[in-house]
Order: structure tokens, then C-alpha cells, then sequence
């Protein structure tokens, strides 16, 4: 499998957040059918190694999100630099900050705007679960809530360097994402049509 | 004060008084119009400092915050009570003041007051299919009111304006935002030169922009709902998360305003830590200030090299905080910990490079030839407009108007120490860089002086467990990175708040925006919201 | 100096002589020639995707890529394999057929005017006696594909930025026309083969000297504009149209937007040392032999991939330096700063080449 290591990261610095091996295995051995075939690892190597963020931040984790592209923690080194404005071209979205009822319907369509693969990373309290302000009355209580998130990261902010731990996690869950469902977009718009029968031939 | 009480009775007879933190004036609603007229013209009350909308049970109203910078700075409050609550009417003052424009619309939202002659009269923060007015004490929480909604708003082009009929009843005069026909550009919420989730949007002729429409609320959290949930330490991590680039400076106008209330006199160490901590951070924020500035214009490096500086700085908190951003360092009484043993030789290293790496900076981004051609003349504004306005902080001080709170109403240790006010006359947007960059300047002087005299003694004074403030109302303002950041408080005398407003800078910034941006071309609003430099979760709070 | 065109000739020879019908050999050569420019295109691009990033890496003090291979090397390789399995987005009431062509005109553009560059000694595609001319006319069809990118997206961020990038490229196409006339003037020829000849024995930024070196600093400028790079990037802007032209597109359609965008800059390098550097053509000075002959050693591809690289490195300079520029800025820049003076170059270079001042 893809996971061995990822590059300059030894299997000891994940310490116990190894679940997502432990999980490869037990499918393994339990005769879920496993065809990664070199290819696939290559579209998968490709994939995780070249994760292009959407500038996305509504607030404090976004300065942090700053410091990480900045020259002292330099995201750039993993090949994350290249920070998209424009969701068509962005491979991840990271939400940095607080939800709000009048955002979420913004960030559920920045979500449907991302090509596929796509990838939600809730970064920061707020994001996660609506942190300190999760009892108001109009913050969404974490923005899985309106999107798949594929990983989450806590702090408030999350140090840079907990952010470079959450895309690894990232970068680990897509070098094995064929087991969790990976691109498998045609499916989804004939069942896309199948609803709106209407709309065949007009999107391409 | 007594001076101030018979010059109000002059022009208003019926006035009365309360006494309190500050003088406060109750005024009818049917005379409020007339009188804040007289208090402008007649008793040169030129700022409009905040508009609090209250909900006391029985009664609704608004208590507004006035300065008069002609005498010392004398504030006054007016407190005007709606005839009834259910069709709570007030009339408008933002033809008299600008910045009441947005402040009333706030208060729209949050109450349900409607304001009498208010130019577009639409909700500010939340959607306009929201139900209810959240901070009225009779408000539905039931979410079931109001779910997440994943569909997005309607007519967002309506607006209405109220007037009053003959019979004294409230008519609604619907109208549109923009024209049918108008080339609109959104610019926001997901922009990478918003500095944040603010959206603008702007009607185009060509590259000029025409008018800009603000739509705000994209963050807005309902810090001061939740505060008077909470017990006032509780509060106190909130304001980290308005500013987070004052995170300081708005920690300590709370507990100012707490420690005025309960009467803590703060131990002088603390007073000194907490200034050098101010300033440490306006450091920090000026200098992402710079970055972002260069990298809204283009100039990608210059950011980086903002960046670096500003790393540093961030050591220098995480070392005595233990935390690079949401410090939450200040306490009521205090501070939370002792300086780390390493503070003084870090402030000193860091005081020892930033002259030359301010040199850097103009050299790399201020002296560029397309930089000053991008940023001067671009965005004027001038004193009137500002003080109309109520632009404070560095934007205020590039249109030279001597606005520093620390100057105004000395906190902290800020009287014992000196500086200067910086003050430019450019009223463009290039003033406003450079008053930023000589601000570094000037807190690299204040630390300069307290970082060697940093006394020994008690960082948090003796504070009760439970900490309840007497009945009564304060207002604290302090100098953020931004502008002026004003508390109010109103207790009843309970362990919570009864209402806590956050009066912040960017909340006036972007009531500039059209004014500034108009007639200017599209990349002109990026560089002018650059040089006003606003902080979105301010505004939105 | 070695000469390719041996190599090539005698290829031909042979493949003519082996029997088979002309048409089929002269397929065979254009089906061959045409995979290594594909194959050169591609790496070019990818390198120059690589060489921009740890660039602008190092002005930042940041290290870039470092983690995808030694030194980040694999790490274009990692982004070719995302962007070629990227889901191709194509919306609702967009132009579906100018929205897909759009990417192709533009990597066309840039494709066909790699061809026209003179690799090394003897190796050139395509030779013609208007081959400078050529290079332009066919440049201008990329600003086509970047106006209908803009126009068929159906949004207001891509629309402005295409108007721009129209405005833009239209206005500074003159100053990098008379820029490359003013050399045309010196040298006497349009022919790309016959220009690098005239250079062997000094190149034409020191031959035709002030006119020359004024020529160069304009067409720099210029071509900086023409490729759409800071200070001049307003098309793109990415601080006020969030992508500008391309803000639509994604996958593989974004990717020839970005390729053409680094090939570019290496066709534009490319033609400047061919106009002013000397093309292939090693650095020779008259009277130094043993110097010479040294020179003569280093193969003339080489020569010529390193100037464009060297022209290249300023050109990124300039982007991650300067601020960007105002729309009016940019046009007032041109028209009453950069083409009067391109046009008085121009009288200055047809003096002295009448007067015979230069060497």
C-alpha cells in the first residue's frame, strides 16, 4: 500500500493515529477485495502530493492558515502553496473559522463548486463543532453538518504545525482512498439526473 | 459636568439626568431628532461614538455614545426609549451623523427598531428571511425558527425606508438597492482580498466603480447574545476572537471596563505588561497589515517579509502566553501569568532589528514606484468625512485627524510614556499605509522605554470568586490596532451581563466603502479596503 | 560547432532513399517532429513550473518544494497527475463550444510558435524568410483563446479579466513588434536561420549597442505584458478577479491555461536571445581565440535553453518584485511612454544603420 510513509515523515512520528493502516489491514484480511493496481497508486501519489488549497478563511485560522504559507512553516515544501482562488481549480477546501447560518449555504455551493477529488478539512473549533460560539443562535454547529469533512483539526487556532498534521492525515486517507469510496463521480451524476431528469444535456 | 448639564438645558429643557459612569441624557423619542441636532450644531458633539440598542423588558430604546472633540474629548450618552414595544420606532439620525447609517441597521436587526428616514432599512447581519430580532429579551430561540438553511437569500436588491404619516404611523416605502439594468460584480464572500468573508457589491461602469453595496453578517457569531449567557470572566475569550489582530488591546478594554465597574485598582506591573503587550500586538498587526497590503497590490514578497518579522513577535506571546494567536491573556484584575524569564531580551532583540527591517520594507514595497502610483490619491477621504464618519485608528490619522484614544483617555501606563501621535495629511489611501508603518515606529519607542522599567510586584490584583458588577452602565474605550474599541456593559447587578455591545472599528471602516470607492476603479476598492485594512470577525462580532 | 541539420539531413536522406512513397517519409518526419515538440513542451513547461516556484521560493526566504522527490523535484510530476484526473467542469449557460476550444487556441498558440525557435545549429522546424513575423502574427491568436475563455464562461470575474488581457495584449503587441523591427532594421532579415547567422561574430545587443540595448529593455518590458506576468497580470489579478480569465475552468483545461502561461515565458526568453542574445550562438569576442574556441565547445542547444532561462530568471524577477499595475496605469504606461519611445528607437536604429554606426 501507499502508506508506508509519507515522505520524510517516520511511521513513529504518527505515534497512535495509525487507524487508517489498522483499518487497511482488517479489510485485507477479512477478503475485502483489494485492486490498487500501480496506476491507481500513481493517481493516488499524484493526488496527495499535490493538494492545492482554496483560500477560504473566515477567520483567526486564516492568519494562522497565513503563517503556515509564510516563510517560517512554508507549506510550500509539501507542495501546498499553491493557493487557488477560484473553486474550479482547488483540490481541498480547509474551512478556517466559524460557520454561520448566512454562510452555509455559500460554503455548501464554494463545496459543490470544487472539482473532483475534492476534500474537506474542518480546521479550528468553530469549524468543528462551532467552538466557543456553539451555543449561539445562528453559528452551525460544526460544518460537518453541511459537508463531508474528511479530516478535522482542533485548536483555536490550530498551531501551523497541527495543520501540517491534518493534511498529512489527508495526505495518508488519499493514498488509500480507493477502500473509502474514491471518485467515482459518474455514478453520481446519473444519479444526479435520475432526479432531475430535466437537466440531462444541459451540464456536461 | 455641570457646565455640560445646564449648556444640554439650553437647548433641550425637558432634559433629564442620570448620573453614572457617564453623564447620560433622557430624551424623548418625538424630541430626539431636534435635540441631536442641537447637540451637533449648537454643542459641537461631532462623533457619534456608538449606538447601543437595549431591550430593558418593559421599555425598548437605544442609548447612543457622543464626543465632542472640540472640548477634551467630553462624552455623553442619550438614552431614547421607543413610544411602544411592539412597534418600536426611533428616528433616524444618519443624516446628521454617517456613521449612524450602519449602526442603526445593526440595531434594526438586533431589535427590531425601526429608524425613521433611514436611507435603506435592511437587516445587517442576518438573513432577510430570518425570524425574530435575537438580542430582545422576548426572543424565540427555537431553532426549529430558524434552521440552517442551505438555499440562498432572496431579493436581496429590496430595501425599504420608513416614514411617519400624519397619524404618527409607521408607513413602509419599499425600493431597490441597485438598478435592473446595472452591472453588478460581487465581490465576496469567498475573495481573496476581502480579508475575510464580507462581501461587496459593486455596480460597474467599465473598470469604475459606481457604488458599492456592503453585505455583511458572513461571520457574525452573536458574541453579545452569548456574553449575557456567561459570567464576565467567561466573556472575557471573546474579544480574542472579534479582532484576533487586537486581541489585546480589546481583552483589556473588557477588563478595563470590568475593573471601572467593580473599582480594582490594577497593580502597576500588570499596567505595564498589559502596554507592552498592546503594543507588541498593534506591532504584529501593522506588520500583517503591510503584508496584506503588498499582496492585495501584487507584491507578493513584501508579504512574506512582513511575515517573518511578525513571527517573531508571535514568539515573544507564545514564550509568556503560551499561545501564538487567542492570547487570552488578560484577566479582570490582571494578568494571567508572570512574563517569561526570556521577555526582555526578545522584545530587546526584536527592537534591535525592526528599524532596519522597516528600511527593508519601504525599500522593497513603499518606494516602488508602482506602489506609491497604486496607493497615493487613491481613496480620499477627507476630515470631515473621517470624523463624520467615526474612522478612527490609523485610517482616521491619515486624514490628520487626532483621534489616538491613548492620547484622548490615557489607560494602561500610556501617560508616563512617550510617543507621538502620528498624524498624516495625504487622506489617501498611501497616508493611511504610512501611518501604520511610523506607528511600528513609535510602539518600537514606548517598549523601548518600558522594557527596562518593568516593576516588580503583584501581575493580577485581589479579585472576588464570583465576580458581579453593581447595577449601572460603563463604557471603556481603548486604542486597537484598528481604530478605537469601545465596551458597553449594563448589569443589573446579577453574575452575568445584562447587555454587553462591542463597539468596533471595522464596523465604521466599512461604512466608508462607498463613499471611498465610488467614482474609483475596481482594482482601486482592493487597494483602498488594503489601506483601511479592516478585520471582518470585527465587524460582524 | 556541431551541426544538427547533418544529423537531420542524413535522416532524411535515408528515410527518402529506404523506398517508400515521399508523402509517407514526409508524414513520418512531421509525425516525428511533432511527438518531440510535444515531449519538449510538456518538460519545458513542467521545469519552468518547478524553476518559478523554487524561484520566487528563494526572494521569499522559503525553500519551495523540498518534500515530493530530492529537492521537490517530482513535485510537477505529483501536480501533472491531479490536474490530468481533475473532473472537467463545463456549466450551465456557458458557450459549451468556444468554452472548450478556448484552452486549445491558447496552448496551440504557443505550441506552434515553439516550433519557430532555433533550437541549435541546423536544429529548426520551421525556416521560412518571414519567420519573425510569423512568431508574432501567430501570438496574437493566443489573446483570441483568452478572450473567448473570458467571453463563454458566462461570469463577470472571467469577462473583465478577458477585456483586459484584449486591451492589454493589443496595446503592448506594438511596442513588442517595433522592439523586434528595430533588430529586423539592423539585421536586414526576417529570417530566424539568417538572423542568428549575422550574430556569429557579435550578438545584435552589442552590435547595433544603444538602439539595441533600449530595443531589449522595451521588448523585456513588453513581452512581460504579453505573457501576462506581474507587474503586469491584470488579466489574471488574482487579489481582484479571484482568476481572472480562467476563474471557470478546472482539470486539464485549467492546465493548458497554466502550461501555455510558463511556455510563454519561455518562448518570449526565447525569441528575446534570439533577437538580442544571438540565439544558439555562443558568446564570441572578437580577438579572444583560445576564449572562443572554449565556447564552441558548449553544444548550441545549450546555449540557447541557458539565455532563455537567464531572461526568464528576470522576468520572474520583476513578478515576485514589483505590485501590480493599475488597468490605466498600463495603458498610459504604453501608449505614452513605451511605443512613442519604441518608435523613436526605431528612427534612431534606421540612422545608424544608414550612417553604418554600428560594428
Amino acid at each position: 500500500m501507499g502508506v508506508d510513509h509519507i515522505k520524510s515523515m517516520t511511521r513513529e512520528d504518527f505515534k497512535n493515529n495509525d487507524y487508517i493502516d489498522r483499518l487497511v489491514e482488517e479489510l485485507n484480511s477479512t477478503g475485502a477485495n483489494v485492486m490498487v493496481g500501480k496506476f491507481d497508486d500513481l493517481i493516488n501519489w499524484g493526488v496527495s502530493n499535490s493538494l492545492w488549497p482554496l483560500c477560504f478563511g473566515t477567520s483567526c485560522c486564516a492568519i494562522e492558515f497565513m503563517s503556515l504559507g509564510a516563510a517560517r512553516y512554508d507549506m510550500a515544501r509539501f507542495g501546498f502553496e499553491v493557493a487557488r482562488n477560484s473553486p474550479r481549480q482547488a483540490d481541498y477546501v480547509m474551512v478556517q473559522g466559524t460557520i454561520v447560518h448566512r454562510m452555509a449555504p455559500v460554503m455548501r455551493r464554494l463545496y459543490e463548486q470544487l472539482a473532483e477529488p475534492k476534500y474537506v478539512i474542518a480546521c479550528g473549533g468553530c469549524a468543528v463543532s462551532g467552538g466557543p460560539f456553539k451555543n449561539s443562535y445562528c453559528v452551525v454547529p460544526g460544518v460537518d453538518k453541511i459537508l463531508p469533512v474528511d479530516v478535522f483539526i482542533p485548536g483555536c487556532p490550530p498551531r501551523p504545525e497541527a495543520m501540517f498534521y491534518g493534511l498529512m492525515q489527508l495526505q495518508r486517507k488519499i493514498k488509500v482512498q480507493k477502500f473509502f469510496g474514491g471518485v467515482n463521480r459518474k455514478e453520481k451524476i446519473e444519479e444526479f439526473f435520475a432526479e432531475h431528469p430535466e437537466e440531462r444535456g444541459q451540464i456536461g | 459636568m455641570s457646565d455640560l448639564k445646564d449648556r444640554i438645558l439650553k437647548i433641550y429643557p425637558d432634559a433629564t439626568f442620570n448620573e453614572g459612569d457617564t453623564l447620560q441624557v433622557n430624551v424623548d423619542e418625538k424630541d430626539w431628532l431636534q435635540f441631536a441636532t442641537g447637540l451637533k450644531e449648537k454643542l459641537g458633539f461631532d462623533v457619534l461614538t456608538a449606538v447601543v440598542g437595549m431591550d430593558w423588558k418593559e421599555t425598548i430604546g437605544v442609548v447612543y455614545y457622543l464626543t465632542c472633540t472640540s472640548r477634551d474629548w467630553e462624552v455623553l450618552s442619550v438614552k431614547v426609549v421607543c413610544a411602544s414595544r411592539d412597534n418600536a420606532y426611533i428616528h433616524s439620525v444618519s443624516g446628521l451623523w454617517k456613521v449612524a447609517n450602519f449602526q442603526e441597521r445593526e440595531v434594526y436587526d438586533m431589535f427590531g427598531i425601526k429608524f425613521i428616514g433611514h436611507p435603506d432599512m435592511r437587516r445587517f447581519f442576518l438573513r432577510n428571511d430570518w425570524v425574530g430580532h435575537p438580542l430582545r429579551k422576548d426572543y424565540d430561540a427555537n431553532p426549529a425558527l430558524n434552521p440552517i438553511r442551505l438555499e440562498d437569500e432572496k431579493n436581496e436588491d429590496d430595501t425599504r425606508t420608513y416614514s411617519l404619516d400624519a397619524d404618527g404611523k409607521v408607513v413602509e416605502t419599499p425600493g431597490k438597492v441597485f438598478e435592473d439594468d446595472e452591472y453588478v460584480v460581487n465581490i465576496g464572500p469567498q475573495h481573496p482580498s476581502t480579508h475575510g468573508v464580507m462581501r461587496f457589491r459593486a455596480s460597474l461602469d467599465g473598470e469604475v466603480v459606481k457604488k458599492v453595496d456592503v453585505v455583511s453578517g458572513y461571520i457574525h457569531r452573536g458574541i453579545e447574545k452569548l456574553s449575557e449567557g456567561l459570567g464576565y470572566p467567561q466573556i472575557l475569550h471573546f474579544t480574542d476572537r472579534m479582532d484576533y489582530m487586537s486581541a489585546h488591546q480589546n481583552r483589556h478594554c473588557l477588563c478595563l471596563c470590568i475593573e471601572k465597574a467593580l473599582g480594582i485598582e490594577v497593580p502597576r506591573r500588570a499596567k505595564v505588561i498589559r502596554t507592552m503587550m498592546d503594543e507588541l500586538m498593534r506591532i504584529s498587526s501593522h506588520l500583517l497589515s503591510f503584508g496584506c497590503t503588498a499582496m492585495d497590490l501584487g507584491a507578493t514578497t513584501a508579504f512574506f517579509y512582513g511575515f517573518r518579522e511578525r513571527e517573531q513577535v508571535l514568539d515573544i506571546f507564545e514564550k509568556t502566553c503560551g499561545a501564538r494567536m487567542s492570547m487570552n491573556y488578560n484577566v479582570i484584575g490582571g494578568v494571567i501569568a508572570d512574563l517569561h524569564p526570556d521577555f526582555q531580551k526578545d522584545v530587546k532583540e526584536l527592537l534591535r532589528i525592526m528599524p532596519s527591517r522597516l528600511k527593508e520594507y519601504h525599500t522593497v514595497f513603499s518606494g516602488n514606484l508602482i506602489a506609491q502610483n497604486r496607493l497615493k490619491g487613491v481613496g480620499h477621504l477627507s476630515k470631515e468625512d473621517v470624523i463624520n464618519y467615526d474612522i478612527t485608528g490609523p485610517s482616521g490619522r491619515g486624514s490628520n485627524w487626532s483621534c489616538d484614544c491613548r492620547k484622548k483617555h490615557p489607560y494602561g501606563v500610556y501617560d508616563e510614556v512617550e510617543f507621538d501621535e502620528v498624524l498624516l495629511d495625504g487622506c489617501d489611501s498611501y497616508a493611511r499605509y504610512m501611518v501604520r508603518m511610523k506607528e511600528i515606529e513609535q510602539s518600537c519607542r514606548i517598549l523601548e522605554q518600558l522594557v527596562d522599567n518593568i516593576p516588580e510586584g503583584e501581575i493580577r490584583a485581589q479579585v472576588p470568586k464570583i465576580v458581579k458588577l453593581p447595577a449601572g452602565s460603563w463604557y471603556q474605550q481603548v486604542e486597537a490596532s484598528r481604530g478605537t474599541f469601545g465596551v458597553y456593559i449594563e448589569s443589573t447587578g446579577e453574575k452575568t451581563p445584562y447587555r454587553v455591545h462591542f463597539q468596533s472599528p471595522c464596523f465604521n471602516l466599512v461604512g466608508v466603502m462607498d463613499l471611498t470607492c465610488s467614482g474609483y476603479m475596481i482594482a482601486d476598492l482592493i487597494t483602498i479596503g488594503a489601506a483601511l485594512d479592516f478585520v471582518i470577525p470585527d465587524i460582524d462580532r | 560547432m556541431f551541426d544538427f541539420g547533418k544529423w537531420t539531413s542524413a535522416f532524411n536522406e535515408w528515410l527518402l532513399g529506404s523506398g517508400m512513397a515521399d508523402w509517407l517519409a514526409v508524414l513520418i518526419e512531421c509525425v516525428i517532429i511533432a511527438v518531440m515538440i510535444l515531449g519538449v513542451y510538456t518538460v519545458l513547461a513542467l521545469f519552468y513550473i518547478l524553476y518559478e516556484r523554487k524561484l520566487c521560493a528563494w526572494f521569499q526566504c522559503r525553500l519551495g518544494p523540498m518534500r515530493v522527490g530530492r529537492w521537490g523535484l517530482l513535485q510537477v510530476f505529483a501536480d501533472m497527475f491531479k490536474i490530468l484526473i481533475k473532473e472537467l467542469i463545463c456549466l450551465k449557460g456557458t458557450d459549451r463550444f468556444l468554452f472548450k476550444l478556448a484552452p486549445y487556441l491558447v496552448i496551440t498558440s504557443s505550441v506552434v510558435m515553439l516550433a519557430c525557435l532555433p533550437w541549435g545549429n541546423g536544429l529548426q522546424i520551421i525556416d521560412w524568410n518571414i519567420g519573425i513575423f510569423f512568431v508574432l502574427a501567430v501570438s496574437s491568436v493566443g489573446v483570441l483563446g483568452i478572450l473567448l475563455a473570458g467571453w463563454s464562461s458566462n461570469n463577470k470575474y472571467t469577462l473583465i479579466g478577458a477585456m483586459r488581457s484584449g486591451a492589454q495584449m493589443v496595446s503592448y503587441e506594438i511596442s513588442l513588434g517595433l522592439a523586434i523591427m528595430t533588430i529586423v532594421v539592423l539585421a536586414g532579415t526576417m529570417d530566424i536561420s539568417q538572423l542568428v547567422a549575422e550574430q556569429a561574430d557579435a550578438w545584435f545587443l552589442f552590435k547595433g549597442h544603444i538602439p539595441a540595448i533600449i530595443a531589449f529593455i522595451i521588448y523585456v518590458i513588453a513581452a512581460t505584458a504579453e505573457t501576462n506576468r506581474g507587474p503586469f497580470d491584470l488579466p489574471e489579478a488574482e487579489h481582484e478577479l479571484t482568476a481572472g480569465y480562467h476563474t471557470e475552468y478546472s482539470g486539464i483545461h485549467f492546465g493548458f491555461f497554466y502550461l501555455a502561461e510558463y511556455l510563454n515565458l519561455f518562448i518570449v526568453s526565447g525569441i528575446a536571445s534570439l533577437m538580442f542574445l544571438g540565439g544558439w550562438m555562443p558568446l564570441h569576442v572578437p580577438g579572444w581565440e583560445g576564449f572562443n574556441h572554449v565556447m564552441d565547445f558548449i553544444p548550441s542547444p545549450v546555449w540557447f535553453i541557458l539565455k532563455a532561462f537567464f531572461i526568464s530568471f528576470i522576468i520572474i524577477w520583476f513578478k515576485w518584485t514589483f505590485p501590480r499595475v493599475r488597468i490605466d496605469q498600463l495603458l498610459s504606461f504604453e501608449w505614452k511612454y513605451l511605443m512613442p519611445f519604441a518608435l523613436a528607437n526605431l528612427l534612431l536604429m534606421t540612422v545608424f544603420v544608414a550612417l553604418g554606426w554600428h560594428f
